[in-house]
């Protein structure tokens, strides 16, 4: 059985290395020679994991499948009071600046961030079924908005907030109209190109956004300034953002409202019925779900979720411009969606840190983290749709035969 | 050079821009019609064909190979882009697409975009993300009439792309496997009942699809005179708005769907600002998606498949 396996991953390997050989053996003027030993390296070892998991599920088969590292983690913490659980998350959030560096605090918050995409986008893609490839677009709204608002006419980030939602939102109704009619794979190339659509009129419309060379001079957000040592010595006070910690906890504020926003949708009539046209659109329709009505709600709402982020972004950078929203970054935010759970919060947040994070951490993978990113998508997709930790409804839809026959055991 | 001139220049690159996007667009009408399903990797195999393709005619240049034997090297280039991409194309199509064959079209969606995202970097990371010249074997001498001229580069382009596209047709409507292809795009349980293998017809179909793309890929090199890790990306949306307009599924609908986008594109850039011809593109492919999703010439495509 082993030595089966062991000769056919030989053979694939062998394969792989004939296929690519002529594509990365050859000298070109980038050349260099560890490169191509490199992705062949990774093209092997993720071959290898594939047949490695096959087998060990292959191993389960008989028995009753096991839990993961990382449903044991989640059954160990389900003991405890709910609340404790998420205050004790919450609180160690917190206190994540006063153990770390600032290099480190910046990561946190670009993780928040994509929290925040994540969140907007698992209500589009997770709970509504619409696979999304241009929600960058909404990213950019946000982003936009607060800068023209705050370069022209001098508005702060808060006053900004609800215009940047207000305008995401539209742009997410007039995105999500035409494609209503759509399904799957149609309205996913659609929203690619609508997302492509508002990249180009940023880069092109230079009167208003300044093209190419982007916007910048965006005022801080005002708020509570917290300070933890270096110069300005520790202190809290009223004022404009200015420290690198007061970024971060403006953007665990933002990103704690999100969450508890997207799960309480979650949990309502309205994320029932996301979920029952995710599932089959007719049968919903005919159970009396007003569809029109909720997939554009999907849509408006997963765009205010990402424009509050593109908002926070530019304010937080002091600058934006049209390349910081192209399809690849699409591509991120979709990962995470797919990598923590189609419809999970908790892996969505897990899986949003382990893939911004991770690469940020070893900085020489960094050219690889596209790669393997593609990678992750196509494997998890084959060995374990439901994600890290899978949504409590999702599993049981795409393991029902399982279930079920371990119910009849 | 004067008006008439001018147009008859631009209709000439339409012509061309066309059949490029026709052949790429073939492919993705080809693999929809049969497992109904786009194949986001397909721009990433046009590329890679455009790498090899100008991987070997460098080599061939370089030995001198080019100036001694013109066509052969032409056909050694081509041949070896498209049986290369054509074993990238099956081996895609096994290791991404065919275990999720059953599962929920969502899944086989991210499967094949988690494919193109990872050939796309593959390709940053073998070749390095600036362009890379294509040899320029043909010159630019060609014929000229009316103030228009046309090189013999593209003239030969021009006539591979026409002839592809006839094979295929021809492969398509009279060969045993083409009826089988066509059966199974239609009914598959059914075919395989009948005795159709169902899987040797779907890798045929990743044989040709990719083939005909990598085709298209060395044709961009050799007119365009230079290659990039990610410009799959923009031609596949173009091409699939061609695969769309036509029809998707129809292979004549995706010729059709090619020359009409190539020939906006082609026009815009030429009358209006150019900054703004992807702009046009996207605008038609949601048009007919919201007005007439069948497209051209493709068949009334029911509710549930859209």
């Amino acid at each position: 059985m082993l030595a089966k396996e062991l000769k056919k991953i030989a053979v694939y390997a062998i394969f792989l290395a004939i296929l690519l050989v002529p594509m990365l053996g050859f000298p070109t003027p980038q050349f260099q020679p560890n490169r191509p030993l490199i992705v062949l390296g990774i093209l092997v070892g993720l071959l290898v994991l594939n047949l490695v998991v096959k087998f060990v599920r292959k191993d389960k088969e008989g028995a009753a499948a096991g839990p993961g590292l990382v449903e044991l983690v989640s059954r160990r913490l389900g003991r405890y009071p709910k609340w404790l659980t998420l205050g004790g998350l919450v609180l160690l959030a917190a206190l994540f600046p006063l153990a770390a560096n600032n290099y480190m605090i910046d990561v946190g918050i670009t993780c928040l961030i994509y929290v925040c995409l994540g969140m907007g986008l698992n209500i589009v893609v997770g709970l509504c079924g619409l696979l999304d490839l241009g929600f960058i677009a909404f990213y950019a709204v946000g982003a936009y908005t607060y800068s023209l608002l705050n370069l022209t006419f001098g508005l702060n980030f808060w006053a900004c907030l609800p215009i940047g939602i207000a305008l995401g939102m539209t742009v997410g109704c007039i995105i999500g109209y035409p494609t209503l009619k759509m399904r799957g794979d149609y309205l996913a190339i659609v929203t690619m190109g609508f997302g492509e659509i508002i990249r180009i009129v940023l880069n092109n419309w230079t009167e208003l956004t300044s093209g190419p060379n982007g916007l910048f001079g965006q005022a801080p957000p005002p708020g509570i300034n917290v300070s933890l040592g270096g110069d300005d010595g520790f202190g809290i006070a009223l004022g404009q953002l200015t420290t690198l910690p007061s970024m971060y906890y403006l953007i665990l504020f933002l990103a704690i409202i999100t969450i508890v926003g997207v799960s309480r949708l979650n949990d309502s009539r309205i994320g029932r019925a996301w979920i029952a046209i995710r599932e089959d659109e007719t049968a919903a329709e005919l159970s009396g779900v007003p569809t029109t009505w909720i997939k554009l709600l999907a849509y408006a709402l997963g765009a205010a979720f990402a424009s509050v982020a593109g908002g926070f972004f530019a304010a937080k950078l002091s600058y934006t411009n049209p390349n910081f929203f192209l399809f690849m970054e699409s591509c991120i935010v979709l990962c995470i969606v797919v990598l923590g759970g189609v419809g999970s919060i908790p892996g969505i947040i897990v899986a949003a840190i382990v893939l911004i994070a991770v690469p940020e951490v070893f900085r020489e993978l960094e050219n690889y983290r596209m790669l393997a990113f593609g990678a992750i998508m196509t494997i998890m997709m084959i060995i374990k749709p439901e994600g890290l930790i899978p949504a409590a409804r999702r599993r049981r839809e795409l393991h029902e035969a399982e279930l079920s026959a371990q119910e009849e055991d | 050079m004067d008006n008439t001139a001018f147009i008859l220049q631009q209709c000439i690159n339409a012509i061309f821009l066309g059949s490029i996007y026709a052949l790429i667009a073939l492919g993705y009408t080809m693999v929809y019609g049969i497992i109904e399903l786009i194949n986001f990797a397909h721009g990433e195999l046009f590329t890679a064909g455009a790498f090899i393709g100008v991987i070997v005619l460098t080599a061939l240049q370089s030995a001198g190979f080019v100036e001694s034997h013109f066509v052969l090297s032409l056909i050694i280039t081509f041949g070896l882009a498209m049986a290369y991409v054509a074993v990238l194309g099956v081996s895609v199509e096994h290791v991404a697409y065919k275990p999720l064959r059953n599962s929920s079209r969502l899944s086989a969606l991210l499967s094949a975009l988690g494919m193109s995202i990872f050939l796309s970097n593959g390709m940053m990371l073998a070749q390095g993300v600036s362009d890379r010249a294509y040899p320029d074997v043909f010159g630019i001498s060609g014929l000229e009439f009316l103030g228009a001229r046309i090189t013999y580069g593209q003239i030969f382009i021009l006539l591979l792309a026409f002839a592809l596209m006839v094979a295929l047709q021809l492969f398509v409507q009279k060969t045993k496997l083409g009826k089988a292809m066509r059966a199974t795009a239609q009914n598959k349980p059914m075919s395989r009942m009948l005795g159709i293998n169902v899987d040797r017809t779907i890798r045929t179909t990743f044989i040709i699809g990719p083939g005909l793309g990598a085709a298209a890929g060395v044709m961009v090199g050799l007119q365009y005179g230079a290659v990039r890790f990610d410009m799959g990306f923009i031609f596949m949306i173009k091409a699939f708005a061609a695969a769309i307009l036509g029809g998707i599924g129809s292979i004549p609908g995706a010729m059709l769907g090619g020359l009409i986008i190539g020939g906006v594109e082609v026009m815009w850039a030429a009358f209006l600002p150019s900054a703004w011809k992807d702009v046009t593109t996207f605008t038609i492919l949601i048009l007919v998606l919201y007005f007439k999703p069948s497209g051209l010439l493709g068949t009334n495509v029911s509710e549930a498949k859209v």
